[in-house]
């Protein structure tokens, strides 16, 4: 579904993608862990496509087409989705018009009609109902005077209606209480099926008791330096990276 | 910043739709201001010997005075020798009916999407048309009449109603008020006058189009609301210009008077052609506007939605005299290239208990400067008095400015004013959220600005609100290439 070759990304001429490659399949869910500064928000900004980062090496193929090559908007229609670290708010835009509009963008963008208005309203209340979000909220404006928890769990409520094939979740435990965090992996876990995938962003192993992933990596320094299962997240629990950054520097100076 | 920079770039590269000139054979009077104008006109106008009286009064106040200097932007110089103060279409009589209207000009209003002919006619909504000088056609008049309604062009009042445009004209804006409102008392043209009986509330909106077609043309209108006790109307004005490289000027005065327990809800949606992307052309457009809460219990509500003209220059404002009576003002600016808007209103608090409520929301871009600047006045005997005021600003880019002049005078210690202020960007951020959802930059300004002004698109008539949604996103359009 997605191939990361070789990819080189810089923000405000300042290295910080130094050669990722990663594969993700259908069905698989990602986990990307590593130190503050090692890469991985940006990691998640360069493949939905903000602007302030320059790709300057490598490619990204999703579902076979250049991912590199398309506006965020288009990744967004091709089935890509960010849950964003730092959700942000849109004054008097109510949230239940927003998502309005932007699934019938999707939907164009794949030939389909906008769902009508009763449809819409099913759609919404039935993932409202799995991803336990409050009925309120929906009718609230954009995140607008929502509580930290709350814009977190309308990352997931959007994720839920737009149904995109592959979700990436940026810190989407930071800031999140326990009951807080425990509703978005359920959620998430809801969401799972055989035919999307995740790469789920975090810094704590905490959230990966919840949400069980196939794969872990950590990102150092802009690459990344070591895959595993999720075993690997316990051993990173218990040990810290200092170890990791201690065995690529040694990898690093071999070369 | 490449994103912002695109947004303004193709707002400045936008054209204006309503830009076309109609062909039509015109009586136009030679530029110049004298009191042969005066006279000219009001002879052509076939009124009365007080009504000149009265015009010519105003053409001694505006003599006697100056162009305000008080205004944080440079007013260009007017030649006021160089206007025509009197173009209309020409025709060897008075319409009877549609029929009679020259083709050109139904199609013309029908291209500006203000179909004449009542079958055609938006259901519900009674239209004055005004080209250039005069009213051309006014729809569903003799349906307004069984209810003792009267809506029809203000040359016509005057012949029909002179009894009532005599005791209320300059009630509410005196010929002496302001250098603009005495030139409108001199030379008015047209316009649009409205008289509610008592107890009557006005089945369907009135409202009034004025296009101005002629080139070196002012257009000074003049509008006279009064709603008799009890009473209730609901009133849009909608205003087009063709494109030209010289400024023109628009002038209009507005008067409405409201007694007791009656209600007046007044909506314009100003598209005047604003100047091209360097400034050049476009309208001045420079207007008084007032009611008066005359009654107890009165009510007069202002919603504006300004898109057009190069410099916008009013102040709907409301007197609220009756105790317990209520005056609003909701407001959305728009400025892009190196359009100007210095609007806001004036609440004078006279009665007891009197309220008042202003919110204006203004949305600079390109180099566009927009200004709120209001009053609100509190008088000795307005006990209990409450006033809240809202004044948004939000800016696209980082060429454009806000600016907000609130003045407040209160004599009454028992009085409430509230006075609150935002400035917001419109963020890469919020685009780029948007995008990453699918939608495409343009959408994303278009839903942003629509959430920023839906208090005030709110208050408009409901085929309007959509309307003027439609003509916000046209005006931002072509946010990102």
């Amino acid at each position: 579904m997605l191939i990361i070759k070789n990819l080189h990304a810089e923000v405000e001429e300042k290295q910080i993608l130094k050669g990722i490659n990663l594969e993700v399949k259908a069905g698989e869910v990602h986990a990307i862990m590593g130190p503050n500064g090692s890469g991985k928000s940006s990691l998640a900004s360069v493949l939905a496509g903000r602007e302030s980062y320059q790709v300057t090496q490598g490619e990204v193929k999703f579902h076979g087409k250049d991912l590199l090559d398309m506006s965020p908007e288009d990744r967004a229609r091709e089935g890509l989705f960010l849950a964003f670290q730092y959700p942000i708010e849109i004054p008097g835009v109510s949230n239940v018009n927003f998502l309005k509009t932007a699934l019938a963008e999707i939907r164009q963008y794949r030939g389909l009609p906008p769902l009508e208005a009763k449809e819409f309203l099913k759609l919404s209340r039935e993932k409202q109902k799995l991803v336990e979000f409050d009925a309120q909220l929906v009718n609230r404006s954009l995140n607008e005077g929502f509580s930290g928890g709350e814009k977190k769990r309308n990352e997931i409520f959007q994720l839920a209606m737009l149904e995109p094939s592959l979700a990436i979740l940026d810190e989407t435990d930071s800031g999140l209480d326990i009951d807080a965090l425990r509703i978005v992996s359920q959620g998430v876990n809801k969401l799972r099926s055989k035919d999307n995938a995740f790469i789920i962003i975090t810094h704590y192993q905490r959230l990966l008791e919840y949400i069980v992933p196939d794969f872990v990596h950590v990102l150092y320094n802009g690459r990344i330096v070591k895959s595993g299962t999720k075993d690997l997240a316990l051993e990173l629990e218990e040990k810290g990276y200092d170890w990791l950054k201690e065995e690529a520097r040694e990898k690093a100076e071999s070369i | 910043m490449g994103n912002d920079n695109e947004i303004i770039d193709n707002i400045a590269n936008k054209e204006y739709e309503f830009g076309f000139v109609t062909d039509i054979e015109m009586d136009i009077l030679p530029a110049g201001l004298n009191e042969d104008t005066i006279r000219y006109i009001s002879e052509k106008k076939k009124e009365p010997e007080w009504l000149l009286e009265w015009r010519l009064k105003g053409f001694q106040a505006f003599r006697k005075q100056k162009l305000p200097e008080w205004q944080n932007f440079t007013l260009p110089s007017i030649d006021f020798q160089k206007i025509s103060y009197y173009a209309a279409p020409r025709n060897k009589k008075k319409y009877n009916s549609l029929d009679e209207v020259d083709p050109e000009l139904l199609a013309t209003f029908e291209k500006l999407g203000i179909p004449l002919s009542e079958q055609k006619a938006l259901a519900g909504v009674a239209v004055d048309a005004v080209f250039d000088s005069i009213s051309v056609a006014t729809t569903y008049k003799e349906k307004l009449k069984e209810l003792g309604i009267i809506f029809c062009s203000f040359g016509e009042a005057v012949q029909e109603h002179p009894e009532l445009v005599k005791k209320y004209v300059g009630s509410v804006v005196p010929y002496s008020d302001n250098i603009f409102a005495a030139l409108n008392a001199a030379v008015f043209s047209d316009g649009s006058f409205v008289y509610i009986p008592k107890g009557v509330r006005c089945p369907m909106e009135l409202s009034t189009y004025f296009r101005i077609n002629t080139e070196n043309t002012g257009q000074f209108e003049r509008t006279l609301i009064i709603a008799d006790e009890g009473s209730y109307v609901s009133y849009l004005e909608g205003c087009t210009a063709p494109m030209r490289d010289e400024n023109q000027l628009h002038a209009a005065v507005v008067e409405l008077i409201a007694m007791g327990n009656a209600e007046i809800k007044y909506s314009t949606v100003q598209n005047w052609y604003p100047g091209d992307k360097d400034g050049k052309g476009g309208i001045y457009n420079f207007v008084t506007k007032r009611g008066i809460c005359k009654g107890d219990n009165a009510k007069i509500s202002w919603t504006q939605v300004e898109t057009g003209s190069a410099i916008t220059w009013k102040y709907p404002s409301v007197i609220l005299q009756g105790d317990n009576s209520t005056g609003e003002f909701y407001s959305v600016a728009v400025t892009r290239n190196k359009q100007i808007a210095d609007t806001g209103t004036k609440m004078h608090h006279i009665g007891r208990n009197t309220r008042s409520r202003i919110i204006s929301k203004g949305i600079s871009a390109g180099e566009g400067q927009n200004s709120y600047r209001g009053l609100v006045q509190i008088g000795p005997k307005a006990d209990e008095a409450r006033n809240f005021t809202q004044c948004d600003s939000l800016l696209i880019g980082d060429r454009c400015g806000a600016h907000t002049f609130p003045y407040i005078e209160s004599k009454n210690n028992s009085a409430t004013v509230e006075h609150e202020a935002t400035t917001s960007k419109i963020g890469e951020d919020q685009i780029f959220y948007l995008n990453a959802r699918g939608i495409d930059s343009e959408k994303a300004v278009a839903l942003i600005i629509n959430g920023y002004v839906r208090e005030v698109l709110n208050q408009l008539p409901m085929e309007f609100a959509v309307e003027a949604q439609k003509l916000l996103s046209i005006t931002l359009e072509g946010s990102v290439g």
